[in-house]
């Protein structure tokens, strides 16, 4: 009995592990009636797998059976792989099991569409169900919302879950359309809306009447494959930028494409996933979320791909030099957040400390910031005067010899000839 | 001058009543077990006062909002050599300034406090993700721990309101004390006993289950791994080594 639960648990975590959202925060669901578990507003990581990804929630698909045959995905009907599927009961007691020895923060219960939407939404359905209702479980539930589920299944699930999420996959029409010719983004964008517009409904009744219960405390995110179709990195924020905006989104995933199968549409087998480029289209999307960048300054039909040398942050301040030097000490806190080398925390240390008195280099750098890369574009009270104005191109010479890339093998330096 | 006190938070906050009393100038503080004489300075006893410590803490709470003394009190756990030096400083410089000096910054006693006190709280939200219980015969869910930093005082809320069905049992191995929740409340303990991380001996004291969601979760923590995406560094950054010796999918 307990081999074959094993052999489940590999197969179906294995199929799950391409989806990456793995968050637990944003939920401050409570402990009542002395039961397991309750929400952490931040989340907790509990582990790490060695290729650095967060384990905060028990990933698992209920089955990897499917009806669809969408060419990125591992499930896929045509896919020559060892099926399984757990029954309600085995989901709700790993989930219990390991959620008492503190291995997880939470469940991510995902699926293969088995007979049709409504028929593996209302399975997920029974799965949280019992857990919240049974067993009295408060920890973190992650559900996927199946595409074509019907309205009330999925209304009766955000009244039990924290997240729910439903995936893109590809960034354009198109690119979906090329590989998955079954879906198309309507799908998507049709639920997505609904369960947004359930989450403002709900939050209405309950600034009336206290008793109203949460519903999606957590909200929803989404996520785009990249790397298997040809979009640029403008067409893929684009898409990002107004998902977050339509359909107020916590988050937008972004998953290099992983090679896993010989389909002539995509990268062949063995090719290294886009890491780097993965890299950068999360820098840009944080640049979005907490520094007051707007889509269209970072990427525009001039700069329609990301810089893979140099992040988007300071590929921005090198486009636009007529805005630095900023003086640190009068400089807006919009302003400063713009500078390459400085985050969200010194910025607001800075911003701060400020009003006590000029602030200095030696503080600067004692708060925290980055001085050598930020040191080309601020100035303080004891900055030395500089006489040569330098061109972008040249700072960014300067801030590119004494970093190191953990992506560029090859070290892009000049050769001396002598 | 050089102020001698007992090690102690109390002790720590007569001190800061005391200089505001004589007023002596530059004060260096040494806890009596580190405290060796010297030539030059004159040395003064602090008798560790209750009544005066409160004073100082609660001049403290009027003067800073719960999160600074959040701070204060974490900086404290963190059992630095010089944090007591630190601490006492900062008062000083709190109780000599208007209100809202806690903000600055710039100021080297008001930076090191607070990233003294981040360092706790990452040690503490450390344990809330390391800490793997196992769940004893007698179903006490246990788990011993070592940690950097004093962090057990700041867990027991955490572990208390998750989990609240359960008996559990957290162990400082280095501070020899540890918690213990009986299903009611969390009581401090002390064990005479030998203990050990409880992780390869006394498997005869374990659950039967234990073995068997022990293992369930090391094939999980395999196959949610995507092996083409390798990353140690990045994996160790997350994970510190020392931390290894906590984590059921990492023996």
């Amino acid at each position: 009995m307990s081999d074959r639960l094993r052999d489940k648990l590999n197969i179906l975590a294995d199929a799950a592990k391409y989806d990456v959202s793995c968050s637990s925060s944003g939920s401050n669901r409570k402990n009542t009636n002395k039961g397991l578990g309750n929400g952490h507003q931040s989340g907790i990581c509990h582990t790490y797998t060695e290729d650095g990804r967060c384990v905060s929630l028990l990933k698992i698909l209920l089955t990897n059976h499917c009806i669809f045959d969408c060419a990125y995905c591992v499930s896929r009907r045509s896919n020559d792989i060892e099926r399984a599927a757990f029954t309600v009961d085995e989901v709700v007691e790993l989930t219990m099991n390991f959620y008492r020895r503190n291995y997880i923060e939470g469940l991510f219960l995902s699926s293969g569409i088995f007979k049709n939407a409504d028929f593996t939404m209302e399975r997920l359905l029974r799965v949280v169900k019992k857990l919240r209702l049974e067993q009295n479980y408060n920890g973190y539930i992650h559900l996927k919302t199946i595409p074509g589920a019907s309205d009330e299944l999925i209304t009766e699930a955000g009244l039990y879950v924290d997240r729910m999420s439903i995936n893109l996959e590809m960034p354009t029409e198109t690119g979906l359309k090329l590989l998955a010719p079954e879906k198309s983004h309507q799908d998507v964008i049709k639920p997505l809306g609904f369960v947004k517009n359930q989450i403002v409904q709900f939050k209405e009744e309950k600034k009336l009447i206290k008793s109203v219960p949460k519903f999606v405390p957590a909200g929803q995110s989404t996520q785009m494959v990249i790397g298997a179709t040809p979009e640029t990195d403008k067409e893929i924020m684009y898409t990002a930028a107004n998902f977050y905006k339509s359909f107020s989104l916590k988050r937008v995933y972004y998953s290099g494409y992983i090679p896993i199968s010989n389909d002539s549409r995509m990268p062949i087998l063995g090719t290294q996933p886009p890491l780097l480029r993965e890299n950068r289209l999360y820098q840009t999307d944080w640049l979005m979320r907490f520094y007051g960048f707007d889509v269209r300054e970072l990427l525009n039909d001039n700069n329609p791909h990301l810089d893979t040398d140099i992040d988007p942050k300071l590929s921005w301040a090198l486009r636009n030099m007529h805005h630095f030097p900023i003086d640190i000490n009068t400089a807006d806190y919009q302003m400063i957040l713009r500078v390459p080398g400085i985050g969200v925390g010194s910025a607001q240390k800075i911003v701060q400390a400020r009003k006590f008195g000029k602030l200095y280099i030696h503080q600067l750098k004692k708060i925290g910031i980055a001085y050598n890369r930020a040191k080309h574009f601020i100035t303080c009270t004891d900055s030395p005067y500089q006489l040569k104005d330098f061109q972008s191109h040249q700072i960014k010479g300067f801030i590119l010899a004494e970093s190191q890339s953990k992506y560029l093998k090859t070290p892009n330096e000049q050769l001396l000839l002598f | 001058m050089i102020y001698i006190f007992d090690g102690s938070l109390e002790g720590m906050l007569t001190s800061v009543f005391e200089w505001f009393e004589r007023k002596p100038g530059l004060t260096k503080l040494v806890a009596k077990e580190r405290y060796q004489p010297d030539a030059f300075s004159e040395s003064f006893e602090i008798l560790t006062d209750r009544t005066k410590a409160d004073r100082v803490w609660k001049g403290l709470t009027k003067r800073l909002d719960r999160d600074w003394m959040r701070k204060i009190y974490c900086a404290y756990l963190s059992e630095k050599h010089e944090v007591h030096q630190n601490i006492f400083d900062l008062c000083a410089y709190i109780f000599q300034n208007p209100a809202g000096a806690e903000k600055n910054y710039g100021n080297a006693q008001v930076l090191n406090i607070a990233q003294t006190a981040r360092k706790v709280e990452r040690e503490k939200h450390r344990m809330e993700a390391f800490i793997r219980f196992q769940k004893t015969a007698d179903h006490i869910f246990y788990c011993g721990i070592d940690p950097d930093f004093n962090v057990i005082p700041l867990l027991v809320n955490h572990f208390k309101n998750r989990y609240a069905d359960q008996q559990w049992m957290i162990y400082d191995i280095k501070r020899h004390y540890g918690i213990f929740y009986n299903l009611q409340t969390v009581d401090e303990i002390e064990m005479d006993i030998d203990v050990d991380l409880l992780k390869k001996s006394n498997q005869h004291m374990l659950d039967e289950q234990e073995v068997l969601y022990a293992d369930l979760w090391k094939n999980y923590f395999k196959s949610t791994n995507i092996a083409v995406r390798k990353n140690t560094k990045l994996h160790t950054q997350h994970v510190p080594k020392r931390y290894w010796k906590y984590l059921t999918e990492k023996l």
